[in-house]
């Protein structure tokens, strides 16, 4: 099993928290990993990316490299675009279709649209309004964590145990609501996919 | 003297990808989704001591596995200032369970230099100490830095230095382990995060052995990525002991001439000690057209480029400098080329060829095999292996740029609101110099308010060259932090001479760049400012809110006419620990710093 994952989004939407579920999934599953971050100035509304890097036995790098990702997972449209060079030929791309729009010049709804619409592996969905349905408007990042869960070799009670893991601080309610979603995010994934 | 059969007694481990990874449950997972040291309180430490118990790793960042090899090592203090990428280490220090029973030093230095003296005077004591920095910050640091190799050490000392090639978060991309050659001190650089943590006991060791300080050197993306770290048990502190020689430490001429003299006699030992590491290693491959030497984490490039990892070409990894010249020897006796494939600036490469460059063919950064600049990638070193690129679809022509920006709510672009008004409306472009720290976003759309930012307190003293130079308005913009770091002496400079400049020193009380480190200016800048001799009728504090906005533009056009050294301070919480108090979080302390060194 080897599983190379591009994560991305703006700073301050919770991709670490993704990338924490699913490290800890893949370690639940006996998987080594490898996760590089972006820290310091770009978590300051800048793009931000993670590479995660899951695979049995050992691990070289920790960067994925140009080519090489097994799927693209992000957190807002425009930011999934970025990260093609990184695609693999098979690769898939993961995404919410809500845009977060902090600059002037921002695409117009229709071009990214498009741009999403020509891609030949793709999984588009509402995640802030998954999210919202399940009265978790937070939880965004964890329906692109479920609907990315779809196209990972691992077993999906231990993503359920990440979310538990990594909510459990919070009480059980917020696990609940954020397991909802993690679901949720799944089921939709999994009707996108066909 | 150094006996390296002492320093080889372990061998080195290959668990850094260990699949046997920390069991949930023991491993603090809410550590991974924030930042800072506002996070709750993570019991790092029980979990070392249960997975050396269990033989399993912890999956920790390579700062993260530097700060537990230290610990581990028997260390008793740390010493830094924050900056990107080296500022983990330190607050992951400051969440250790253990650090805090064993009162292990952990409080953050005014900057960089005052931390490696105080590493330094530790060893003096008798104790391990670790100082660390991002590269920059050796530059602040290289006075006691060069000069701790003259007088060596007592206690094993390591300074940790994290550079930042791609510029991910700095002003350039030097590389640290020139400073290291230049100061004839032996470095470490590990190629994984169980190597970051393995290196901190051997660095100890070997600092003691050879009584001198150890640079420990990394870069970006070891130090901010995450692997499965093995931890060893811990062994104890060691004990308040003076050094044998009173006067090893004093440099008066007489004495430095001949610690300096021990210095160069010691360098053949450091090359054996290279030589006979556990952290160079020499594979033979078949293919001997080419040797590939990779230093540092280039090592897991040149890896990944071939299947299972096996190099068909002979491959010298290096992790400890200085080089192992036999086995260069040697690689250079059986190969038809040589490939150096390191992070950074040609270093290896460049000793290799020398400055006539007639010897044998040398390849890498130099000749353009690998770029110049920017740090490695997986498919920069497969192209200077010859391999195709293999890169992906390229990006849509719709994608824009997504630069950083100042959060919503944050202070500071209440006042660049108003410096805008007051100075480059009235006077234009050109009169705002800046320094190190969020604000510098003040030079980007849209408020384009500063003109220049170099080095930690440049901001105060390239405005005082201005106004030397006649320049009116001359203003300078500073953190609260950066101020302490590096400011006070220049507005000393500008007091003493009174040049008309207007000093904004922005004191967010807050978390910023860094993540919420505390500043050494809570509660005192208006006293340092006062004791520095800035008259109490030119040093003002003022609320940046929207509403006192009339207020803040006419107090800078009344100080802009003083023909002297006038201060403002802009006084509001930064945004973001706001945030972190109002969702019941605890804050991270009630200073905060807002330079840091991004």
């Amino acid at each position: 099993m080897k599983c190379d994952i591009i994560l991305a989004g703006v700073g301050g939407q919770g991709i670490l928290s993704i990338a924490t579920v699913l490290g800890y999934a893949a370690i639940e599953s006996g998987l080594s990993l490898k996760q590089a971050e972006v820290h310091g100035m770009s978590q300051r509304g800048g793009a931000v990316q993670s590479h995660l890097r899951i695979a049995q036995g050992f691990i070289h790098s920790d960067l994925v490299a140009l080519g090489g990702a097994d799927l693209v997972v992000s957190v807002e449209p425009m930011e999934a675009l970025r990260y093609l060079p990184w695609l693999g030929p098979e690769g898939w791309v993961v995404t919410n279709t809500t845009p977060f729009v902090n600059i002037p010049d921002y695409p117009r709804e229709a071009e990214l649209a498009a741009s999403l619409e020509a891609l030949p592996r793709k999984v588009a969905i509402d995640a802030d309004g998954i999210a919202r349905d399940a009265g978790n408007p937070r939880g965004m990042n964890m329906a692109v964590a479920g609907a990315a869960s779809l196209f990972i070799d691992i077993p999906f009670i231990n993503m359920e145990a990440g979310v538990k893991a990594i909510f459990s601080r919070k009480g059980e309610e917020v696990v609940e609501k954020n397991l909802a979603v993690l679901r949720e995010g799944r089921r939709q994934a999994e009707a996108a996919r066909g | 003297m150094y006996n390296p059969q002492t320093h080889t007694k372990w061998k080195r481990t290959q668990l850094s990808n260990s699949p046997h990874l920390h069991p949930p449950g023991t491993l603090d997972y809410n550590e991974l989704s924030t930042q800072g040291p506002s996070q709750p309180v993570t019991v790092f430490r029980t979990a070392a001591k249960e997975a050396v118990l269990k033989n399993e790793a912890m999956l920790l960042l390579g700062d993260e596995a530097i700060a537990q090899g230290a610990l581990d090592a028997g260390v008793s203090g740390f010493y830094a200032y924050p900056g990107t990428p080296s500022t983990e280490i330190m607050e992951y220090v400051q969440r250790s369970r253990d650090a805090a029973e064993r009162n292990v030093h952990r409080a953050w230095s005014a900057n960089e230099k005052t931390a490696v003296e105080s590493a330094l005077g530790m060893s003096y004591a008798g104790k391990r100490a670790m100082a660390c920095m991002k590269h920059v910050g050796l530059n602040v640091a290289a006075d006691p830095f060069i000069n701790s190799a003259i007088t060596g050490v007592n206690g094993g000392l390591i300074i940790t230095v994290a550079d930042d090639p791609s510029m991910h978060s700095s002003q350039n991309e030097q590389d640290s382990r020139f400073y290291g050659k230049f100061a004839l001190l032996p470095m470490l650089e590990p190629s994984s995060q169980q190597e970051a943590y393995d290196m901190c006991r051997h660095g100890f060791e070997l600092s003691e052995a050879v009584q001198l300080p150890v640079l420990l050197r990394i870069t970006t993306r070891l130090a901010h990525s995450r692997s499965g770290v093995k931890p060893r048990p811990a062994i104890p502190e060691r004990p308040l002991q003076l050094p044998q020689d009173m006067r090893q430490f004093v440099l008066l001429p007489a004495i430095a001439r001949k610690r300096y003299r021990r210095l160069i006699e010691l360098q053949p030992e450091l090359v054996k000690a290279a030589q006979e590491s556990p952290f160079n290693s020499y594979q033979d491959g078949p293919d001997r057209s080419m040797g590939i030497v990779a230093c540092g984490l280039a090592i897991n490039y040149v890896r990944e480029s071939f299947p299972d990892g096996v190099s068909p070409y002979p491959l010298l990894q290096i992790g400890q400098y200085p080089v192992p010249v036999n086995r260069l020897e040697r690689m250079a006796d059986e190969c038809g080329r040589i490939l150096v494939v390191e992070e950074g600036q040609p270093f290896v490469e460049e000793s290799l060829r020398g400055a006539l460059n007639r010897g044998m063919d040398v390849r890498g950064r130099m000749d353009g095999t690998l770029p110049p600049d920017g740090e490695l990638t997986p498919n920069r070193v497969r192209v200077a292996l010859g391999m195709d690129d293999r890169s992906g679809e390229p990006v849509p022509e719709i994608v824009r740029m997504r630069p950083p920006a100042l959060c919503r709510g944050c202070s500071h672009a209440d006042t660049y609101k108003a410096l805008n008004q007051a100075v480059k409306s009235e006077y234009g472009d050109g009169h705002v110099f800046s320094d190190i720290g969020c604000y510098t976003l003040g030079a980007l759309p849209p408020f384009e308010s500063v003109n220049s930012c170099v080095d930690m307190g440049a901001s105060i003293t390239m405005a005082k060259g201005a106004a030397d130079a006649g320049m009116r308005p001359a203003v300078a913009v500073i953190g609260d932090s950066t101020f302490c770091h590096s400011g006070m002496t220049g507005l000393l400079d500008a007091v003493i001479e009174n040049t008309p400049i207007l000093v904004m020193i922005l004191d967010n009380s807050a978390t910023a760049m860094t993540g919420g480190q505390d500043s050494h200016a809570y509660g005192r800048l208006e006293n340092i400012c006062l004791g520095l001799g800035v008259e109490r009728e030119h040093l003002h504090l003022i609320n940046p809110v929207p509403k006192n906005h009339g207020d803040f533009v006419a107090l800078i056009r009344r100080e802009l006419d003083y023909d002297g050294v006038s201060v403002i301070i802009p006084t509001r919480e930064c945004i973001q620990t706001l945030k972190k108090r109002s969702k019941g979080k605890p804050a991270g302390s009630p200073a905060g710093k807002q330079g840091g060194r991004q």
